[in-house]
C-alpha cells in the first residue's frame, strides 16, 4: 500500500470520568491514525466509549472527562494539550466538524433555518451578513433544499427530520472543515431517508475532499460507508482493517458474534445468534480480555492476561489470543464464514433481491 | 393453502381519524387484511405511516373511525359491552417500543408483571398469582429474584423482556409488538427476537409485528404489509414481496435496507419514492390481488404494468 497523508494521530489515548466518588475509564488505550480524505468508521454496542474517544478531537467531554494520558496530534499541535474554550477556536467546528445523532436537539428551536447556517459563516471566516447569507442559501441548495431563499427564514420546527439532519450538516460543513465527525447521523432518520443522508455525506466527501469519521452501531451503514473499520468493545479497539477484510476475514471473536446477530444473516426458523451476558463495568479494572467472559472461544490465557493488537496484514490488526501462533484455530461461526456468497443467494451484486 | 389457515383477526376497510371537522386527520384509511393464527404478521412504514396505530386501533386505544375489526369471529371495533372490552384486553396484549418508557418507574417488577392479573382476578390465591409471574419472568430469561426491583435498575434489553414478560402473564392469543427492539443494542436485539419466536412455538401465539427495518422484518415475518401514508400498499408472503417487489414504494424501501457486505453496498443504486407519479386522476387506484395472496394497492393501467414485471423478474 502507498505510503498515505495521516490527518490526526491518537497515541495511546486514556479517558476517565469521576463520578461521584467512583472513576470510571471510558477509554483503555487507544491508538489510532486517520488517513486524509479516507472514510472511517468506529463500531460498538452502547457504551464501548465509540462517542468519547471521537469527542476527545474537538474537546468536547463532559466536565467530569479528562484524557489521563496519550497524545492526539493535529497538524502538529497536541490536542490533549488545549484545555480552555479559547484554546479550542479555531479547530472546534472550523477545522473539525461534528454532525450529531438528533437533528431535533442540535438545532435552536428559535433561531431561524437561515440564522443558524450564516451565523457560522460570519463567526469564522469573518464575512458580512450579506455575504454569509448568500453563502447560507448556497450550502442549502448544495445539501438537497429545495426552494432555498424562501425556506432560509423558516424554522426548525417547519422542517422534517431528514431535513433538519441535512441542515445540521450544511451547518458542520460551513466552514469547510478537514474532518467530519458523523456520530450516529442517521440513526433517528427512517431507512429512506438514512439512505439519502449517507449518499449526501459521500457526494459532498467528493466534492471538498474532507475527511469522514462515522460513528455508528449500523454494520449495514458501515457497509455502505466505510473505507477502514474499527470494532470498539470496553473502551478499546479490539480489531482494525478495511471494510473488506473486517467484513469478509474478521478476525475478533467480537466482530464475530456481531456479525453473526445481523437478522439479515439470519436463518428463518432458527435462532438468531445472540450475545450473552453484559459488557464489563469499567469502574473496575479490566483483567485480560474484556470480551472473555462473553466469548465462547474464551482460553484460560483471555482471563488473565490482556492480549495485544496481533497484525495479520499491514492494514488489518485485532486484540486477540486466538491470534498468537500457540492459540488452537478457531473457526469464525458459520453464520459468517462465506458471508458474501451467502448475501448474494439472497441478493444480486447491485443489492437487488432475487426469490 | 390459505383457505385452510383460521383467521384470528380480520380487519376490514379501517380508518382512523384524528381530530374533527376541519383540523381532521386521516391517520390510515383503506386497511384491509387477516391475521392467520400462528403467524408472525408485519406492518412496515416509515415513521407517521401510521403503522403503530394501526396496532393501536386493534387493540382499541384509538377508536377506529370507519370499519371493523373481528377477532375470532366477534367485532372488537366500535362500541362494545364491557365484557368483550375485557374479553379482548385479556386475549389481546402488546409489547411497546420504548422499554423506559413503558414500565412504571416506581412500581415494583412484581407489581408491574401482576398488574394484569390484578385487574381481572385471574389467579386463585397469592400463592397461584406467585407461580404465574414467576413463571413469566424466568420465561424471558430474568430470575425470581428481581421481581422485588424496580424498572431503572435493569438494562434496555432487560426492561423489554419484563414488557414482553407483563404481556404474556396474561396468556394472550394475539401480541401486537409495536417496534420492540428498535430502542435496544444490536447485541441485544437477537435475544428479544429469539425470546418472541420461541413463545410462538411453545404457545402458539399470533404476532403483529410493527416495524420500519426489513431486515429484521424479513427475518421474523411470515407475510408483510408494506404502509405508506396510512394505505396498505403492498401485501404479500415474505418471500414473495422480496421476490416480486411490485409498488414503487416497496421497492425504495428494500433498496434502502443496508446489507452487512461492503461490496454489495457501494454497488447499490438509491431508489426514491415519489407519490406523485401514480396518475390517480381518472383511473382509480383500489387494493387489488394481483397475485394469489399478494394484494397491491393500483389502477388497472398499473395492474398491466405490474403483470409485466412479474413476467420479467421470473425470467431473470
Amino acid at each position: 500500500m502507498e505510503e498515505r497523508e495521516v490527518i490526526l494521530s491518537a497515541k495511546d489515548v486514556e479517558v476517565k470520568f469521576r463520578v461521584r466518588d467512583r472513576i470510571l475509564t471510558a477509554i483503555r488505550g487507544i491508538s489510532l491514525d486517520i488517513y486524509k480524505g479516507e472514510t472511517i468508521a468506529i463500531v460498538g454496542e452502547s457504551g464501548s466509549g465509540k462517542s468519547v474517544f471521537t469527542k476527545t478531537f474537538t474537546g468536547m467531554l463532559e466536565v467530569n472527562g479528562d484524557i489521563t494520558n496519550g497524545t492526539i496530534m493535529f497538524e502538529g499541535k497536541d490536542l490533549t494539550k488545549l484545555k480552555k474554550d479559547k484554546d479550542w477556536e479555531g479547530i472546534r467546528g472550523k477545522r473539525i466538524s461534528t454532525v450529531f445523532q438528533d437533528p431535533m436537539t442540535s438545532l435552536n428551536p428559535v433561531r431561524t433555518i437561515g440564522y443558524q447556517i450564516s451565523e457560522v459563516i460570519v463567526k469564522h471566516q469573518k464575512k458580512s451578513k450579506a455575504e454569509a447569507k448568500q453563502m447560507a442559501i448556497e450550502l442549502m441548495k448544495q445539501v438537497g433544499i429545495v426552494n432555498a431563499e424562501n425556506r432560509y427564514d423558516d424554522y426548525p420546527f417547519q422542517y422534517s427530520g431528514g431535513m433538519r439532519q441535512r441542515i445540521v450538516i450544511a451547518i458542520a460543513l460551513a466552514c469547510r472543515p478537514d474532518i467530519l465527525i458523523c456520530d450516529e447521523p442517521t440513526t433517528a432518520l427512517d431507512v429512506t431517508i438514512q439512505a439519502q443522508i449517507l449518499k449526501l455525506i459521500k457526494d459532498l466527501q467528493k466534492e471538498y475532499g474532507f475527511t469522514t469519521v462515522y460513528i455508528t452501531h449500523d454494520l449495514g451503514v458501515v457497509a455502505n460507508v466505510a473505507d477502514r473499520v474499527a470494532v470498539m468493545y470496553a473502551g478499546q479497539i479490539v480489531e482494525i482493517g478495511t471494510a473488506e477484510e473486517v467484513f469478509y476475514k474478521p478476525a475478533h471473536p467480537y466482530t464475530w458474534a456481531l456479525l453473526s446477530s445481523l437478522p439479515q444473516l439470519g436463518v428463518k426458523g432458527e435462532d438468531l445468534y445472540a450475545i450473552t451476558g453484559t459488557p464489563p463495568s469499567l469502574y473496575d479494572k479490566v483483567i485480560g480480555d474484556a470480551f472473555a467472559p462473553r466469548n465462547p472461544y474464551a482460553m484460560k490465557i483471555d482471563f488473565e492476561e490482556e492480549p495485544p493488537m496481533f497484525k495479520i496484514t499491514d492494514t488489518h490488526f485485532a486484540k486477540t489470543w486466538l491470534l498468537d501462533p500457540r492459540a488452537p484455530k478457531a473457526e469464525p461461526p458459520k453464520a459468517i464464514r462465506n458471508l458474501h456468497e451467502r448475501l448474494l443467494e439472497i441478493t444480486d451484486e447491485r443489492g437487488d433481491y432475487h426469490g | 393453502m390459505a383457505n385452510e389457515k383460521e383467521v384470528i383477526l380480520s380487519v376490514k376497510d379501517l380508518a382512523v381519524t384524528f381530530g374533527s371537522g376541519r383540523k381532521a386527520f386521516t391517520a390510515v384509511q383503506d386497511v384491509n387484511f387477516d391475521v392467520y393464527k400462528g403467524e408472525t404478521f408485519s406492518l412496515v412504514g416509515e415513521s407517521g405511516s401510521g403503522k403503530t396505530t394501526i396496532g393501536r386501533a386493534i387493540i382499541r386505544i384509538n377508536p377506529a373511525s370507519k370499519g371493523e375489526i373481528h377477532f375470532k369471529g366477534k367485532k372488537i371495533s366500535g362500541k362494545i359491552s364491557k365484557e368483550l372490552d375485557q374479553w379482548v384486553v385479556r386475549n389481546i396484549q402488546m409489547v411497546f417500543q420504548d422499554p423506559s418508557a413503558s414500565l412504571n418507574d416506581r412500581a415494583t417488577i412484581d407489581y408491574i408483571v401482576s398488574e394484569g392479573l390484578y385487574n381481572f382476578h385471574l389467579y386463585k390465591d397469592e400463592e397461584d398469582r406467585h407461580r404465574k409471574i414467576s413463571e413469566a419472568i424466568e420465561s424471558v430469561g430474568l430470575l425470581p429474584e428481581h421481581l422485588t426491583r424496580y424498572p431503572h435498575e435493569f438494562s434496555g434489553g432487560q426492561r423489554q423482556r419484563i414488557g414482553i414478560a407483563r404481556a404474556m402473564v396474561m396468556e394472550p392469543e394475539l401480541l401486537i409488538a409495536d417496534e420492540p427492539i428498535s430502542a435496544l443494542d444490536v447485541s441485544i436485539r437477537a435475544q428479544v427476537l429469539n425470546l418472541l419466536k420461541e413463545f410462538q412455538r411453545k404457545r402458539d401465539l399470533t404476532i403483529v409485528f410493527v416495524a420500519h427495518d426489513l431486515s429484521v422484518v424479513r427475518f421474523i415475518s411470515d407475510r408483510i404489509a408494506v404502509i405508506h401514508k396510512g394505505r396498505i400498499v403492498e401485501l404479500a408472503e415474505t418471500e414473495e414481496l422480496f421476490k416480486h417487489s411490485l409498488h414503487p414504494y416497496t421497492k425504495s424501501l428494500l433498496a434502502a435496507v443496508p446489507m452487512p457486505d461492503p461490496q454489495i453496498e457501494k454497488n447499490k443504486q438509491l431508489i426514491v419514492y415519489d407519490a406523485d407519479q401514480h396518475d390517480y386522476s381518472v383511473d382509480k387506484p383500489s387494493f387489488q390481488e394481483i397475485l394469489p395472496g399478494h394484494f397491491i394497492w393500483a389502477n388497472e393501467a398499473e395492474m398491466a404494468e405490474y403483470r409485466k414485471q412479474i413476467e420479467e423478474q421470473d425470467r431473470n
